[in-house]
């Protein structure tokens, strides 16, 4: 890669085309360690799943792993990590992608692995590889949710956030009932909606031949026919980017610190506004100087720790969701009452403090830009959400045009009282002890 | 369905061109006179740089009823030293876009920064002046021990730290330090005192006992005259050993017969699964012979147990196994966590891969499977700054030999199926196994008694 001073923007060069099917590639070759990355994104997630298959973009990401016409049972993950690779795939609101890193003389394999599972997976597909896949995910559940303190916050955020006919209405793990009903049939419809290579986008990161990655990638994915256009994503997209009135909810669990949340409706993921609710979350929350931590935290000791998180999600409208967790004796009010005083006082931020955020933000962007998978997936996702991988680029240029001032507006317009979620946890025996 | 004949190109796996050549970087090391060393790795394709300041002492040296003081001392360096306060550092390091993070392991304390270039100057010396000047003000120490206090109050809440936290506890005899957290338990926390955690630093922060890693884009020759002006005039004499926990590492009798630990979570909809025993130190000639075994048995995503339990039986989401090398015998522990009503197939299962370990040499395809995993990953574990430089303090702290990644692979390649079954043998097998699970003891105890694998306990918690 080619790259800059701490004052120039980053600059990863790549070339970008189109195959006759409609697949989009981003190829960024760097000879720099003898590893290349393949990523794949899948422009479906659980937003796209329909009423009674929760969970089910999910799952279908596990049977991606079962074996396709050409890739025995558990192949596919046999063959890469024999060659020493590392692959994964995971499932969020608004995508699917898959990746592996591999030493750089097994690009191929990866490429024809991929393609398999695009283009034959369905001769594949057996009952019974559901059924295991499907407790897989069950316990997978268990594991993050429902045997973890406060595991179900994000379900609830969601739910609270979200009108009940939106697509960020539930979560990406989904009910036990609806992974319980998934079925053979849907696994075949789900596959022929969204599997598509004019649904995809294939990005290449490492050190290859260039000429050599454009015949491999023509060889595979060539003659992979292009699928009907996708459908829109179900229920209502447009909603208001704000919440229009606080909703509160308080859940009892067995836990011994209390917890609360609270979440923000905000602009989508890529819009303007967007940056400014970014660097408000890093002047909130990131770092042990941030707003947050200094006085919740480290002064007034009512916190054990404090996170704020900006969701790059980008149908309707996004969130910002902020958590504190009680220090034993501190009352769970008085700890939502400092929240909403720190948040409130993001009216008064200094340029001080946006500084600081930018100065985080670009020491995080250049570290995760350190590694040929962070670079493939980052490409991939700026050209699956908005047709322009050289926004890995120009994003941190845009988030460095945020000001003072665009900070202050956003906090009045968003982070405000009528524009939120608050979902408190509070122990069950009525603390502890 | 568009079909393919099995003379496409797709039919079958594709044929695999020659490994590029890889060279690993070569380290620089250069002792400054007051004796401390400093190691150089260039690279030079991204501005960045990291470091890692690292003192040989940490946690194996706290006895058990001082648990937790050598973390607590890592987690304050940083939090006021002669000159500055602690929020004075967080600023300064967020300004500089610089990551700086202290802490304490069971071998060492670190101080870890990655940082732009241009920015190295000033962030070297705030490196300088948390892991030289730590002054652990009364304040941050109370600060510290609440949010301790609190942080261990929570690990009561969550099934992973509780099931780690009880196969620690019952399979290291209760004087040897790693059979508590490394974070401490609630009693050497409220105890620690700010001349405890003074002494332990003067005890062991010198530089005769410290070295400096730099990887990245900075030249040898522009540092060195850097790190001697920050670290020359660091004139500290190691005062002791520490604490006397190293000398109370024996282990429990080996030969005893399996034992299970339950902790009861009632209504729990998993059990946390913990299955092991302690194993050899870093320094044992079996390292790759275990590395290969490891790998073999729950190392990777298609080792034996995530197979079985994951892919065969649907029991959980994951499964996996590791030895923790530490300076002394850290643990060998599998960890899974699976649904109640599997819980005694499970425990079942993984005990019995791991005897098969021992009873059974490793199938040559599948051992030449291991060791590519391992050997042909290397590369990408060298990837980043960072990654470097967690490697060369490896290297460095536990004397392993300036060329130890130059013949790394072929030592793994050396490994025979022989190898594989007497380091097994020896560290491995089903005796002496701990279980421990976090779990509803009422459903799953009766079906782990008719198991017979040992006595079955349940904990008393809190």
């Amino acid at each position: 890669m080619s790259t800059s001073t701490a004052d120039q923007p980053l600059s990863i060069s790549f070339e970008r085309y189109r195959l006759d099917n409609g697949m989009r590639v981003v190829l960024s070759r760097d000879p720099s360690a003898p590893v290349v990355a393949v990523n794949l994104w899948y422009n479906v997630g659980s937003r796209n799943e329909r009423a009674g298959r929760t969970g089910f973009a999910h799952l279908f990401e596990h049977m991606m792993f079962q074996g396709s016409e050409h890739v025995p049972e558990m192949a596919h993950f046999a063959m890469i990590e024999q060659a020493g690779g590392s692959l994964n795939g995971s499932t969020w609101l608004d995508r699917t992608n898959y990746f592996e890193t591999l030493p750089a003389h097994y690009l191929e394999l990866g490429l024809w692995l991929e393609s398999d599972r695009l283009g034959w997976l369905l001769p594949a597909m057996t009952q019974e590889k559901l059924d295991n896949q499907r407790d897989v995910v069950k316990n997978e559940r268990r594991w993050r949710v429902d045997n973890q303190p406060y595991g179900d916050w994000d379900e609830r955020i969601q739910a609270m956030v979200y009108p009940e006919d939106h697509p960020y209405h539930h979560s990406v793990i989904g009910s036990m009932e609806d992974l319980d009903a998934a079925s053979l049939e849907d696994i075949e419809q789900f596959f022929r909606t969204y599997y598509a290579p004019n649904n995809a986008v294939l990005s290449i990161v490492g050190d290859f031949d260039p000429a050599h990655a454009r015949e491999l990638v023509q060889r595979y994915f060539g003659d992979i026919p292009s699928g009907a256009p996708v459908p829109p994503i179900p229920g209502r997209t447009e909603i208001p980017l704000t919440l229009g009135g606080e909703v509160r909810d308080t859940v009892e669990q067995d836990i011994s610190l209390a917890r609360v949340y609270m979440a923000f409706r905000t602009p989508p993921f890529g819009s303007d506004e967007f940056h400014a609710g970014l660097v408000a979350s890093y002047i909130l929350g990131q770092g042990r100087a941030a707003l947050l931590y200094r006085t919740l935290v480290r002064e007034r000791q009512l916190a054990q720790d404090v996170v704020a998180y900006a969701f790059p999600i980008v149908v309707g409208a996004s969130m910002i969701v902020v958590w504190a967790t009680a220090r034993p004796g501190a009352g769970i009010d008085e700890v939502e009452a400092a929240l909403s005083e720190q948040i409130a006082a993001l009216s008064e931020v200094t340029n001080a403090d946006v500084e600081r955020a930018m100065a985080l933000l670009e020491a995080s962007h250049l570290k995760d830009l350190q590694t040929v998978d962070e670079r493939a997936d980052q490409l991939s996702m700026y050209t699956t959400m908005f047709d322009d991988p050289d926004r890995i680029n120009t994003a941190l240029a845009r988030v460095r045009s945020v000001t003072t001032a665009d900070v202050r507006a956003f906090a009045a317009r968003y982070l405000r009282p009528d524009n939120r979620a608050v979902l408190r946890y509070v122990p069950k025996n009525g603390g502890a002890s | 369905m568009h079909r393919s004949s099995s003379h496409s190109p797709r039919a079958h796996q594709p044929a695999v061109g020659p490994p590029p050549v890889t060279t690993l970087p070569p380290i620089v090391v250069h002792r400054l006179g007051n004796g401390l060393d400093v190691c150089i790795v260039e690279r030079h394709d991204l501005p960045v740089v990291d470091v890692r300041f690292i003192v040989r002492g940490g946690a194996s040296e706290d006895p058990p009823e001082h648990a937790g003081h050598a973390y607590m001392l890592g987690d304050l360096l940083d939090q006021g030293t002669e000159r500055h306060s602690a929020l004075e550092i967080a600023e300064q390091a967020d300004t500089l876009g610089a990551s700086l993070e202290t802490r304490a392991s069971w071998d060492s304390y670190a101080a870890a920064l990655h940082v732009l270039t241009p920015r190295i100057e000033p962030a070297l010396q705030l490196l300088a002046d948390v892991m030289l000047n730590a002054t652990v003000p009364d304040a941050e120490l109370e600060r510290g021990r609440s949010e301790r206090l609190a942080a261990i109050l929570q690990e009561r809440d969550e099934p992973r730290t509780i099931a780690t936290q009880a196969f620690n506890r019952h399979a290291y005899d209760p004087a040897h330090p790693y059979s508590a957290p490394l974070a401490g338990t609630r009693e050497s926390i409220a105890a620690v005192g700010r001349a405890d955690l003074m002494a332990l630093r003067r005890a062991q922060f010198a530089p005769a006992s410290a070295f400096l890693v730099l990887t990245g884009d900075i030249a040898a020759d522009a540092a060195l005259p850097l790190v001697e002006r920050l670290f020359g005039g660091w004139t500290a004499q190691r005062t002791g050993a520490g604490g006397d926990g190293r000398a109370s590492m024996q282990q429990r009798t080996p030969g005893s017969a399996a034992r299970v630990h339950i902790v009861d979570r009632p209504a729990a909809p998993q059990s946390e699964l913990r299955v092991g025993r302690p194993g050899p130190a870093r320094d044992t000639d079996d390292y790759f012979a275990l590395l290969v075994a490891n790998t073999v048995l729950g190392g990777a995503f298609t080792s034996r147990l995530n197979m079985r339990l994951r892919e065969e039986k649907g029991y959980t989401y994951g499964a996996g196994s590791r030895f923790a090398f530490r300076a002394g015998g850290g643990p060998f522990m599998a960890s899974t966590a699976v649904a109640t009503a599997a819980t005694a197939d499970a425990v079942d299962v993984i005990v019995t891969e791991i005897e098969r370990m021992t009873d059974e040499a490793v199938p040559d395809a599948e051992l030449e499977r291991a060791k590519n995993y391992v050997v042909l990953g290397l590369p990408a574990s060298f990837e980043t700054t960072g990654n470097v430089a967690e490697h060369v303090v490896e290297v460095a702290l536990y004397g392993l030999g300036r060329d130890y990644y130059g013949t790394y692979a072929d030592h793994v390649r050396a490994v025979s199926a022989a190898d594989v079954q007497a380091a097994s043998a020896r560290w491995l097998g089903r005796a002496g196994l701990t279980i421990a699970i976090a779990g509803d003891a009422g459903s799953i105890a009766p079906e782990l008694e008719a198991l017979k694998i040992g006595d079955v306990n349940v904990d008393e918690y809190g």
